[in-house]
């Protein structure tokens, strides 16, 4: 025992996927200490808001403010209001009226900015340009009217008397230290559709399908073991039974039969547990058909022979010199079906026939609703791509594990 | 080797003995109708090439698989070993050596537990731990072992010489009336071969056990057994006293076998293949 | 003096384990063979007689590494040459190597011409096939084997004649030394004696110049072999003619050897059979001085003490003793008293 996992621990496989994959394990019990609460909790009224860190405009006009004077500031902000689209659509215009338009660089915004202002006149609409044309460049007219301003006024309406009220003049120059302002928020993977914190949900997502996983692995491990025990020491009939058995499991598509019994139990009763017994319960036959034929192989060592002539009953010789030989072996099938367990599951929510869950997400649920509101054909990578990523480190993690024990318990393999 | 054994009685008789496998056209006959008899304190050797049934016959003979057709005889009555308990009862009197003890341990059991298992088999159960412990000594010190040494070891740790060793001590311990061996020395280096066979001889000597020794070495049949029988796709081709069978071997499958191993004090004959 | 077809001198080579350690299986082994002749390499297993087999090819691979010494053939010196010059110009032509388990190696999907047409491809890419098929012809002629054996495939042959198909194939470019490890254990005793006849008739008729066979039935050594070598921990203990070695032996481990030898041929019935007490020791820390001193019942204090030199004595006799031959002789003969 302490040997092979001193072999283990030399298989830089596995050592790799297990690292990885109490990475992963690590990450789902610390960040909820750092970050509690419930992680489908609607924090964002909106859909989709994009990943980084947001702070609240309301505190912040009432947070001291600094005066910098940064060169780029002013060039940037420039940049940033007349876009790339914004140039090339004021100098189409303007050689629509007929301006001379050539030699002018897109890069140089003040020249274009400059004959703008000279040519374009809110008052008198040009021929030839449709109104919904026209009231587009008015507003890219109005933005750009503010572009020079040295500062901005804010105003209070009183609702008393209508009057406004001079509340505070931003300048330019005039800067907030972000640490200052009272209310702010960081959002790593920005929301999803309903306005939830991505990560917080993904982390939860996460621990719930590995649930599944364990769960589903364990389910088809114990169906598959003690139907491989039973046939491959038992033989004849019994054999016979088991395998006829295993074989109608196996002719029918595992997917379908799983599409079929999650479809049948109703939404209602379809929890996580659930789901992943469904997943289990379908997923057992090539356990059981493996380890039925190292058990063939193991019954007629002489160990077993020389077990039975010293009078060992049948469950002792099960127990004691059987299942150890093969203990390695359940061990790496378990970790292979933890992972199409999970992977199962994912495909089974990704359809929307996943477990039935308000409260708890699970990655293939995550993956439902971002299809379902379309986040990968608007470019919404955040709610996603993450978890995608979370599913393919975790089976590869799984995967890796299984091929270095794999190399370390069968001598074959050995490099 | 004494050859005045006609007084001796028969341990295990065999009539029409026939083990088929499979049916139909996938019929296979691994033993065809083989009569034996081997008597006590006999050391009886079957000697066979690969495929002629002798592992199958082994098997039959320790009850671990059933007999097809003919009737086995213990002790001159019928072998009755219907159901476990009598099953257990028959595998008091018979114990077995197989050929690779690489494969004969239960590579999760510690040496201890190989030879408590024995004392369990016995009987012994219930006796104080130091009399286990003597006995257990005592049956390593017969087949030169040190159990001070063995103690918390596996079998695995042993070199294949001391591993079949510390198969005899617990033969030694179980004291069976039957040992059959299946070709205990052929994956064992010759040195180690010697000790092996001294052993069987001296179990044999001291607790008059009958050793029924399989192999494919016509040498070895010749060192150390009694009687011999020549197997032959599942026939016993010829049988009888082993210096009558080999050294002037009758069935021709007997001399060829005799004339293809290769000789040290005659011209082997290399003409004749 | 014959023309020496293989010389090696203190050949080391050494398997490093999944944990790092060195194993030195085989240990400043020095040995020749001249031509025509054969020579046989007994001992226990683990002993490193398969490992040397494995070195004398000249041809490394991992956990396996040359660390010192010198193999030469027939005048080349191939030790250090790297795997893909051994391959093209040694294996084959100078030096043929059959394991075992040779039979296993045969491709089940390709008839057993296509071996040969690879055996001699890989040496000359130019050989037209007709010639190739005519060569293969009339070695499989002079053999005594089959020439329909060539147009089978490897499952249609049995056990003994795929084993010598190989060995036929394998030595078909007629190389200088010929290493046959265990070529016949696997098999029954009548295609075992039919392997060593052809064996035999190989080394007579000069399709192989010499041989090097390994095993550990010593019956069949000396039926097989002009001289024999036992090795024990990674070094040669003894070596001397088959005849020598067998009725003779010098060294107290080699003694031992042949007095475990069963044959079944009259009156050796009752010869009381050798047993050597202990286990080899493990080659990842030998013992020092004489390896097999800790086994040994004449062993005294000194032979621990001291590395062991390799006498010599009489006509390519040597042997790895502290003590003197006669002394040998003396201890033998009163014990035999």
């Amino acid at each position: 025992m302490k040997n092979t996992l001193r072999q283990l621990m030399h298989s830089s496989k596995f050592v790799v996927g297990a690292g990885i994959f109490v990475l992963i394990l690590l990450t789902m019990l610390i960040y909820p200490l750092i970050n509690p609460g419930n992680p489908l909790e609607m924090i964002g009224v909106g859909t989709f808001a994009k990943p980084g860190t947001y702070f609240s405009l309301y505190d912040a006009m009432d947070t001291k403010t600094e005066t910098l004077k940064i060169k780029d500031a002013e060039e940037n902000r420039l940049t940033s209001i007349v876009s790339m689209e914004d140039r090339v659509s004021m100098v189409e215009f303007m050689e629509k009226i007929g301006v001379d338009v050539s030699g002018v660089e897109m890069d140089d915004v003040d020249t274009i900015l400059e004959m703008w202002r000279a040519n374009f006149d809110e008052k008198s609409k040009p021929k030839g340009i449709t109104n919904a044309k026209w009231r587009n460049y008015k507003t890219l007219n109005n933005r750009l009217s503010k572009i020079g301003k040295e500062e901005r006024v804010i105003y209070d309406l009183d609702p008393a008397t209508n009057e406004e009220h001079k509340l505070k003049v931003v300048g330019g120059t005039d800067y907030v230290n972000i640490n200052g302002v009272v209310n702010t928020k960081t959002l790593p993977l920005g929301t999803d559709n309903f306005g939830r914190d991505v990560l917080k949900e993904l982390v939860s997502a996460c621990g719930t399908s590995i649930l599944i996983g364990l769960v589903a692995g364990a389910v088809a491990t114990f169906i598959g073991l003690l139907f491989g025990l039973l046939a491959g020491y038992l033989g004849g009939i019994a054999d016979d039974i088991i395998m006829f058995v295993t074989n109608v499991f196996t002719v029918i598509p595992s997917f379908v039969l799983l599409i079929l019994i999650s479809y049948s139990i109703g939404q209602e009763q379809r929890g996580a547990t659930v789901v992943a017994v469904v997943i289990g319960l379908t997923s057992w036959t090539w356990t059981a058909r493996s380890v039925r034929s190292q058990v063939i192989s193991l019954r007629n060592r002489d160990h077993v022979n020389l077990s039975k002539l010293s009078g060992h009953s049948l469950a002792r010789i099960i127990l004691t010199d059987i299942l150890p030989y093969i203990a390695s072996y359940v061990v790496m099938a378990f970790i292979l079906q933890v992972s199409s367990g999970i992977l199962s599951e994912a495909q089974l929510s990704l359809l929307g026939l996943g477990p039935k869950t308000t409260t708890t997400p699970t990655l293939g649920l995550m993956m439902n609703w971002a299809m379902l509101y379309a986040a990968h054909t608007n470019g919404y990578w955040w709610a996603y791509f993450p978890v995608i990523l979370t599913i393919t480190l975790i089976s590869f993690s799984l995967n890796l594990m299984n091929t270095g024990m794999d190399q370390v318990f069968n001598p074959t393999l050995r490099d | 080797m004494s050859n005045s054994n006609e007084e001796r009685k028969s341990c295990l008789r065999g009539v029409g003995v026939t083990k088929v496998f499979g049916s139909g056209s996938k019929k296979t006959v691994a033993v065809d109708h083989v009569d034996f008899d081997f008597k006590e304190g006999e050391i009886v050797t079957i000697v066979g090439e690969s495929g002629s049934g002798k592992t199958t016959l082994s098997k039959m003979l320790l009850g671990l698989i059933a007999v097809t057709e003919g009737e086995v005889f213990y002790q001159g009555q019928p072998r009755d070993i219907k159901g476990a308990r009598k099953k257990k009862e028959y595998w008091k009197n018979i114990q077995a050596i197989f050929q690779d003890p690489f494969a004969s341990y239960n590579m999760f059991h510690k040496i201890d537990d190989v030879l408590l298992d024995c004392l369990n088999m016995r009987g012994c159960k219930d006796l104080p731990m130091e009399q286990k412990v003597q006995m257990m000594t005592e049956a390593c010190s017969f087949v030169n072992l040190k159990f001070e040494e063995l103690t918390n070891k596996y079998p695995f740790e042993l070199s294949g010489g001391q591993q079949q060793r510390l198969m005899i001590a617990r033969i030694f311990l179980l004291k069976p009336k039957i040992l059959l061996a299946d070709e205990p020395t052929s994956m064992i280096d010759a040195c180690s071969r010697s000790t092996i066979l001294d052993m069987l001889t001296k179990l044999r000597d001291e607790i008059n056990m009958t050793v029924i020794f399989i192999t494919h070495d016509i040498g070895l049949a010749y060192k150390i057994s009694d009687k011999v029988y020549i197997m032959e796709h599942g026939k016993f081709v010829e049988s009888g006293d082993a210096e009558e069978v080999i050294i002037h071997p009758k069935a021709d499958y007997t001399k060829r076998l005799i004339s293809d191993v290769p000789k040290i004090y005659e011209e082997w004959d290399l003409s004749t293949v | 003096m014959a023309k020496k077809m293989l010389e090696v001198r203190e050949l080391t080579t050494k398997y490093i384990t999944r944990f790092h350690e060195d194993v030195y299986a085989v240990d400043h082994v020095s040995l020749s063979i001249e031509e025509g002749k054969s020579l046989g390499i007994a001992g226990e297993s683990g002993c490193g007689k398969s490992t040397l087999a494995l070195s004398l090819m000249g041809y490394y691979f991992p956990p396996l590494h040359y660390t010192s010494g010198d193999i030469i053939i027939d005048g080349t010196n191939i030790s250090g040459m790297n795997p893909d010059d051994v391959r093209k110009n040694i294996l084959g032509t100078e030096i043929a190597y059959i394991p075992q388990a040779a039979m296993n190696a045969l491709n089940p999907t390709q008839k057993i011409m296509k071996f040969v047409e690879d055996v001699i491809n890989a040496h000359d890419p130019k050989m037209p096939k007709n010639d190739i098929h005519d060569m293969a012809y009339k070695r499989f002629e002079l053999l005594g084997l089959p020439k329909e054996a060539l147009e089978k495939h490897a499952v249609e042959l049995s056990g003994g004649m795929k084993q010598r198909v190989v060995i036929a194939i394998s030595t078909i470019l007629s190389p200088k030394v010929l290493i046959a490890d265990e070529p016949s254990s696997a098999l029954d005793v009548t295609s075992q004696k039919m392997v060593i006849k052809m064996l035999r008739d190989m080394m007579e008729s000069g399709m192989i110049k010499s041989m090097i066979f390994i095993t550990h039935e010593l019956p069949l050594l000396y039926n097989v072999t002009d001289d024999i070598m036992v090795m024990y921990a990674g070094q040669i203990v003894e070596r001397g003619t088959a005849k020598e070695m067998v009725f003779d032996p010098i060294h107290p481990y080699s003694k031992g050897l042949m007095g475990s030898i069963i044959v079944p041929e009259e009156g050796t019935r009752d010869k009381v059979l050798t047993a050597i007490p202990g286990t080899p020791p493990n080659l990842k820390n030998p013992p020092k001085g004489c390896r097999f001193a800790p086994r040994c019942k004449y062993a005294t204090p000194t032979c621990s003490a001291m590395s062991i030199e390799t006498k010599e004595f009489g006509e390519g006799r040597n042997y790895r003793c502290l003590m003197s031959v006669r002394k040998i002789r003396e201890v033998y003969e009163s014990e035999q008293q």
